[in-house]
């Protein structure tokens, strides 16, 4: 198989595709990271504003979850692509529609994810801060939260994973990531089948090291 | 924000049966989709336990591949890299019969083949070691001891997740507006380019989502009741 495209092509598909340095303002990088952690931040919000008491905040969390999970992502990415240059009455770069439609998507998965978690830590903890006379904000910032992050672990870096792969749909409203720099490559050279096949990999290998990082910590906790 | 909505865009010309042809065609598309995930999952997560090594190597190298590379990738691929290298009758079969249609169908269901294979596994090693033991002891080989008694119990502890996966495949056909297949986000686009009317376009695609997604989970929630395995699986979930 001739490699060459690959090799010729190697600082447009690394370097401005999967970091994002360069001539375009991209990289699956720069992207999947402030998405991870911000939506990760939101899903937090939302996924304590599903188990709260009062309705008023439970009812209209579980209604962002529940509608959020019934639609696909591209349909995201196009209600904010049309959406917000209406409200805000000026162009948004594509980063910036990318970057919230993936906050916002992914934080109803997140928001998942944090209740589990919240749930899987024993009553009795919570019973027990109280009769320390802590407050509901410092039980849940102290004694509840730290445990629930280190059982949500495993399912986190899955949904980090998801993320991760899910930026390459950023390509569709032409942000310049891994697979739009494969593209335009593509319409260049016309080497389908190698370029795809490399960017498969390169997909591969972060994902796959994402997953073994993951097993690690994971047995750390069994451990520890 | 200036913007006059004008729902009668919706029935009003072509959109109608635009929309109702997009509709049609995600549900064929991940029909079939799901035919071949299911196909490969039950195989592949059936070898992945099998005494067997080389078996099981093959059967996770499939999985850990397919799992980890972006959807959007595979249908470039699938579209684009493989048909260059079938032969050239096949290659112009394929383009007079909507090749997009198919790689989309090969994309999708190889993809969530390696994801099904993931809730399969786990449903084969969450019944318990001896039934397997026993039913070779009975004098059942291998084989008959997986059709007979370890995939027909798998095959309903795994409800619940098989239908969380179903939905995702669903919902990712949308993915399949990148190499033109006409799905109901495609055409929700078109009526879009069209009309100029964002909102409304949108807005009607979202909802056959929703309900879609929303009444297969409902249907789904009652056919699992049905199939729960008695002291097995707690309500709504595996236990």
């Amino acid at each position: 198989m001739d490699l060459s495209v690959i090799v010729n092509n190697w600082n447009f598909l690394i370097v401005q595709g999967l970091i994002g340095f360069g001539p375009f303002i991209g990289g699956t990088l720069r992207l999947s990271i402030p998405a991870i952690v911000l939506g990760f931040v939101l899903g937090i919000f939302i996924g304590l504003a599903r188990l709260a008491e009062a309705r008023w905040i439970r009812v209209p969390a579980t209604a962002y979850v529940e509608f959020f999970r019934g639609v696909p992502l591209v349909m995201v990415i196009f209600w904010i692509w049309f959406i917000i240059p209406q409200l805000l009455r000026l162009p948004i770069p594509e980063y910036g529609v990318a970057l919230t439609a993936f906050v916002i998507f992914e934080a109803a998965y997140f928001g998942e994810i944090v209740r589990a978690g919240v749930q899987s830590v024993s009553r009795g903890q919570v019973e027990a801060a109280t009769a320390l006379g802590m407050t509901t904000t410092k039980t849940m910032t102290y004694v509840v939260l730290p445990q629930a992050l280190r059982n949500m672990v495993p399912s986190l870096v899955t949904q980090m994973i998801v993320l991760f792969k899910d930026t390459s749909l950023a390509s569709i409203i032409g942000y310049v990531d891994l697979t739009k720099a494969a593209q335009i490559v593509n319409n260049r050279e016309i080497k389908p089948f190698q370029l795809y096949l490399f960017i498969a990999v390169v997909y591969w290998i972060c994902t796959y090291s994402m997953s073994r990082v993951a097993q690690r910590l994971e047995h750390r906790r069994v451990a520890a | 924000m200036s913007y006059t909505f004008n729902w009668s865009v919706l029935w009003s010309g072509q959109s109608g049966h635009w929309l109702l042809q997009g509709l049609l065609t995600t549900l064929e598309l991940s029909a079939l989709a799901w035919l071949l995930a299911a196909a490969l999952g039950i195989l592949s997560g059936a070898l992945r336990t099998v005494p067997l090594a080389p078996l099981r190597y093959a059967a996770i190298s499939y999985v850990e591949f397919f799992r980890n590379v972006p959807l959007l990738v595979w249908m470039f691929f699938w579209y684009f890299g493989v048909p260059p290298l079938l032969p050239r009758p096949l290659q112009d079969w394929l383009f007079n019969h909507a090749a997009e249609f198919w790689a989309a169908m090969v994309a999708l269901g190889v993809y969530h083949g390696a994801r099904m294979s993931e809730v399969i596994r786990s449903g084969i090693q969450a019944i318990p070691r001896t039934q397997f033991e026993a039913s070779l002891a009975m004098g059942l080989t291998t084989f008959q001891a997986y059709r007979l008694i370890i995939l027909p119990v798998a095959l309903r502890l795994i409800v619940p997740p098989g239908t969380n996966e179903s939905l995702n495949l669903l919902k990712n056909s949308s993915v399949a507006l990148t190499i033109a297949v006409a799905e109901l986000t495609f055409q929700t686009r078109q009526i879009e380019t069209y009309t100029a009317k964002a909102i409304e376009a949108l807005t009607a695609g979202t909802l056959i989502y929703l309900v879609l997604c929303l009444s297969i989970a409902t249907i789904m929630a009652r056919v699992e009741r049905h199939y729960a395995i008695p002291g097995l699986i707690s309500r709504g979930g595996a236990a």
